[in-house]
């Protein structure tokens, strides 16, 4: 009994010694910080002087005084609502155009996944010179199609859709997940619809689709929780104008935070940002009964 | 007759395959020609109508010019530090709490591995204030440790992952090196360690990119030029260089390099490793 009792002890603490780093980890780096967060989020905080319980004010001032905020979040559910279903269309054509077995393969693959290894803020500088107005490459194609290309990232009405079509540009996450979706489904249900004369498109539309819905599933809910902290992109091209219109949650939250030196206030931004990503998360997988499991779920 | 028919069907896909990837490559591509070819321009062909492609005559001196503007070679080494560093504390801290996660029934491990993941949904800006408050008071803002001490203790999508791969290891292995008389200790550093090579490999090339291509945290940590990594003095380089898109453009192609040299050498294991997080979740 003794020695079982020991021998139960001993795989214990071998167990924590191993998993030590991670639950420090843990507690001092996510649930400490997530902790604190939430308690400065009812404070006035400006690093000088001690933290200042104020109650529900700073929620109440963004939602009700804060007119940068409502634009920063319709600006970014703009971002959101208009990039993630075309990054899901784009990613979901490329990877089936991947998924043929030809030669030179490889080759393709590199070129569509070369902008998503790269560095965001080079991405951004490379763009913000493609979208020049009067030297960058997009409006000369449009002036060779005889169309007056826009100002972009100079104009409150083209800077976003601008950025947007960087985002587009980085869907090779996308694709490799979608990809490797495509490859798991089995060569015999397209067999059966050849036989029964389906072409091309309808073998997809019906077979692959329905197959692989969880995995848009799963690109759907990560592209809605990444795309609402989108960043890097908007700080290189425009730092959220022309006149704010392309502030975004983030971007507004880091010059709360780190420019004003209003911890309190960016804390509940934070906060609100995290209910916002979680309730969305909740809500799609509400409705998910779109999506096929294999065998049932 | 019908296998002519499905011959010429296939060849006709085949065709059309072909031309969309092509057109989609051309598009895909473009914008790193482009800035490949700026950055090789003189001054007065970069803003010439109708655009020159082809540089004529090539300068390389642009690279030179750009990279001694600013000190880039003081935010490579930077970079190339704190990077180093983040792998080496991923490589130790996840490796050993997998294989604790994996084999060990310790107790309380199902609660800790439950919080583990919970930390993956834990959006960045939530704890990035604290946090900031914390390392500030350490004395660590506008230094490097905040951005590669946090690695050493861990990292829940590596974890993960290599938790996953361990389970994949038989456990028969295990029970005759404990028959042995192993411990787990041995046990992990002789078999799981030595068995998981690709998996390694994979968290190696992820902690890499997470690392070097990091601007959110390096953005709120550090301020004097001095410390800057790579994107920090590319964003900086920006505001300096307003429109010397030539230098601007080189000094882009030198901080997008060592990503596209990775990806070069190791395209299957970004590939296996990003199929792997979207499979098993």
């Amino acid at each position: 009994m003794r020695l079982l009792r020991s021998k139960k002890f001993r795989i214990n603490l071998v167990g924590y010694g191993f998993v030590l780093l991670s639950a420090l980890g843990i507690f001092f780096f996510n649930l400490g910080p997530m902790l604190s967060s939430f308690y400065l989020s009812f404070c006035n905080y400006d690093i000088i002087t001690p933290p200042k319980f104020i109650g529900l004010t700073n929620f109440y001032n963004i939602l009700f005084n804060d007119k940068i905020f409502w634009k920063a979040f319709v600006n970014t559910v703009y971002y959101v609502g208009v990039s993630v279903p075309l990054r899901l269309l784009f990613a979901f054509l490329i990877a089936i155009l991947l998924n043929q077995k030809i030669r030179g393969m490889g080759f393709y693959r590199t070129i569509f996944y070369l902008p998503t290894v790269t560095s965001g803020v080079a991405m951004a500088l490379i763009w913000t010179w493609v979208l020049n107005p009067s030297f960058g490459i997009i409006n000369m194609v449009l002036n060779f199609f005889g169309i007056q290309g826009p100002a972009w990232l100079g104009d409150p009405k083209w800077a976003m859709p601008g950025i947007i079509l960087v985002a587009l540009w980085q869907v090779g996450t996308q694709v490799v997940i979608f990809l490797s979706g495509l490859q798991n489904v089995p060569t015999q249900f397209y067999e059966a619809a050849e036989i029964d004369g389906a072409g091309s498109f309808r073998k997809h539309l019906f077979i692959t689709i329905p197959l692989i819905s969880p995995i848009f599933f799963f690109n759907l809910v990560i592209g809605i929780i990444q795309s609402f902290q989108v960043f890097d992109k908007v700080y290189i091209m425009t730092a959220g104008g022309p006149a704010n219109a392309t502030i975004v949650y983030v971007m507004y939250l880091y010059e709360k935070a780190f420019t004003w030196l209003q911890m309190g206030y960016g804390s509940a931004l934070a906060w609100i940002l995290f209910f916002i990503i979680m309730m969305l998360t909740l809500l799609q997988f509400k409705f998910s009964k779109w999506v096929y499991y294999e065998g049932g779920r | 007759m019908r296998r002519y028919g499905t011959s010429f069907q296939q060849t006709y896909r085949t065709l059309i395959a072909y031309v969309l990837l092509t057109f989609g490559a051309i598009v895909f591509g473009l914008p790193f020609f482009w800035m490949l070819s700026t950055s090789l321009k003189p001054i007065e062909d970069v803003f010439l109508l109708p655009i020159k492609w082809i540089p004529n005559p090539i300068k390389w001196n642009n690279y030179i010019e750009a990279l001694t503007a600013v000190p880039f070679g003081r935010y490579f080494i930077n970079s190339t530090k704190i990077t180093l560093f983040s792998i080496i504390g991923h490589l130790i801290s996840c490796t050993l709490a997998a294989y604790g996660f994996a084999r060990i029934p310790f107790k309380g491990r199902d609660i800790l591995f439950f919080l583990l993941l919970g930390t993956m949904m834990l959006p960045s800006q939530v704890t990035i204030i604290p946090l900031f408050i914390i390392f500030k008071q350490l004395g660590w803002v506008n230094t490097h440790l905040p951005l590669y001490i946090p690695s050493f203790f861990g990292g829940a999508f590596y974890i993960f992952l290599l938790r996953q791969y361990f389970m994949t290891i038989p456990t028969e292995l295990e029970e005759a090196a404990i028959i042995d008389g192993c411990g787990y200790i041995r046990i992990f550093w002789d078999i799981y360690l030595p068995l998981s090579k690709n998996a390694l490999i994979t968290v190696v090339i992820f902690s890499f990119m997470g690392s070097w291509n990091d601007f959110f945290r390096p953005l709120i940590f550090i301020n004097s030029p001095d410390k800057f990594t790579v994107p920090l003095g590319l964003a900086g380089f920006r505001s300096e260089m307003g429109n010397y898109w030539h230098y601007l453009m080189a000094a882009s192609v030198v901080a997008v390099i060592p990503c596209i040299l990775l990806y070069f050498f190791f395209q299957r294991y970004f590939i296996e490793g990003i199929a792997l997080t979207g499979l098993k979740s």
